[in-house]
């Protein structure tokens, strides 16, 4: 498996960050490290990312995931997150397994939209959005390990921002990333 | 008396009492290996296959194999240990497991063997079964996606409480835990809140009504320690 090479510390880790089908609780955990941000913000810079409002990615070490795959565009946006990223990371829940998004997977996706939309209380009738400009929506979610290849997986919903620190500085410094007991956790 | 029996355990010499097994005297000695269908209380069930050890180089399951003096045992091994969290994997996507949203999150053994033994994702493709709630009695609720079969609940009812509520029907992957009533339904069975099966699922599958975060998560039995160092301490505080 790739490690962030430690040699190389004179230039900056580039990081990719985005959220798929996640709630951005992920990506409020990661600023949760509070003043760590600066130490961060000495070994890293940031490719595309909420954060830098950077569109499209280019090659960068590290790329972060938030979020399941929902839709078309998440699976482009992880594919290309997948070819330019050495090191690919699913964070929080939603990336390692789906997630609460996940629970409509043993529905119908046709019915879940037309109760969503139509069924609604009197006068207020409504039909499913059927804008060109919405991304396809996909039949089930998926975590993204079912779509690209992904080097590392950190649990949580969101995981903690220790846990993310930890993650993050073990790969940064080329040890192998470790979480255990109690930062390890599934909610 | 000075003449006691042993075996070794991953090297460790673990005294026992005749007629117990590996898993007991493990315990007792405060030596942890993952299991999740036994019960001390209960009858050694055999089905989880957590427990797996290998026993003078043979596979066997710690929880019904009898201790026998010279016995080596292996058990926190990177083989052993990785055959279980694939077990556990196959349990996770065999349900449905959306710890951030269940009641037991915090309190449920699968998910603190999975802290435990460091199971980072669940790897292979999801079921998504169907499984309809059962929310009719009026102190208990049942989620069944999350049942990992383990039938204590069959075992508690049957065994303490005199009932018989629950079953287990169906053949291979079809097998699935059943409430034993003409409607299936929990409220149609002289179910009560104070029966040992009410209180005995190690998932969130059997759910008292109306407790589920009097303690908040972050506070719960395994947020506080994991699992194999509450079983040990637990040997030593029994001791
Ligand atoms: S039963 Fe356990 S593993 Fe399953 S969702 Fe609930 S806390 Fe998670
Ligand atoms: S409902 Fe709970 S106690 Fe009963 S078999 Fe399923 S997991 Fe075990
Ligand atoms: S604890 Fe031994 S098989 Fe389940």
């Amino acid at each position: 498996m790739f490690h962030v090479a430690p040699t190389t510390r004179k230039r900056k880790v580039r990081i990719a960050t985005t959220s798929l089908s996640g709630c951005f609780g992920c990506h409020m955990s990661l600023l949760d490290i509070d003043e760590r941000l600066l130490a961060l913000a000495e070994l890293v810079e940031f490719d595309r990312s909420p954060i830098t409002d950077i569109k499209h990615c280019g090659p960068c070490d590290i790329a972060i995931v938030e979020g399941g795959v929902c839709n078309a565009e998440n699976v482009h946006v992880l594919r290309e997150l997948r070819a330019n990223a050495k090191v690919l990371v699913a964070l929080g829940a939603c990336a390692v397994n789906g997630g609460l998004p996940a629970q409509r997977n043993h529905l119908d996706v046709g019915e879940c939209l037309t109760r969503v939309y139509t069924h609604r209380s009197e006068g207020m009738k409504g039909s499913v959005p059927s804008d060109p400009e919405l991304p396809l929506l996909l039949d089930k979610v998926h975590p993204i390990n079912e779509v690209v290849r992904v080097d590392y997986f950190v649990p949580g919903c969101p995981p903690s921002g220790d846990a993310i620190w930890k993650y993050l500085t073990d790969l940064i410094d080329g040890r192998i990333p470790r979480l255990e007991h109690p930062m390890l956790r599934f909610d | 008396m000075s003449d006691y029996e042993t075996f070794l355990l991953d090297g460790r010499p673990v005294r026992f009492e005749r007629g117990q097994t590996i898993l007991e005297a493990a315990l007792a000695a405060g030596h942890y290996i993952p299991n999740l269908c036994h019960h001390p209380e209960f009858k050694p069930h055999g089905s989880c296959k957590l427990c797996t050890i290998k026993v003078n180089g043979r596979y066997g399951s710690a929880c019904t194999v009898k201790a026998m003096p010279g016995q080596e045992v292996s058990s926190d091994t990177p083989e052993l240990n990785g055959n279980r969290r694939v077990l556990l994997q196959m349990l996770f996507v065999e349900g449905s497991h959306f710890c951030p949203g269940c009641e037991k999150s915090g309190n449920c053994a699968l998910q603190a063997l999975a802290y435990d033994l460091e199971m980072l994702t669940p790897h292979y493709a999801h079921f998504y079964p169907s499984r309809p709630l059962d929310a009719s009695h009026p102190d208990v609720l049942i989620d069944f996606n999350r049942c990992i079969m383990c039938e204590l609940c069959v075992r508690a009812s049957r065994e303490v409480d005199g009932k018989n509520v629950f079953a287990l029907a169906g053949r291979g992957v079809a097998s699935h835990v059943v409430v034993n009533s003409p409607s299936g339904k929990l409220a149609d069975t002289d179910f009560a809140l104070t029966d040992k099966a009410a209180h005995i699922c190690p998932v969130g599958a059997i759910l008292p009504k109306r407790v589920g975060f009097a303690v908040p998560i972050g506070s719960r039995t395994y947020d506080v320690d994991a699992i194999s160092t509450l079983a040990e301490r637990r040997a030593t505080e029994e001791a």
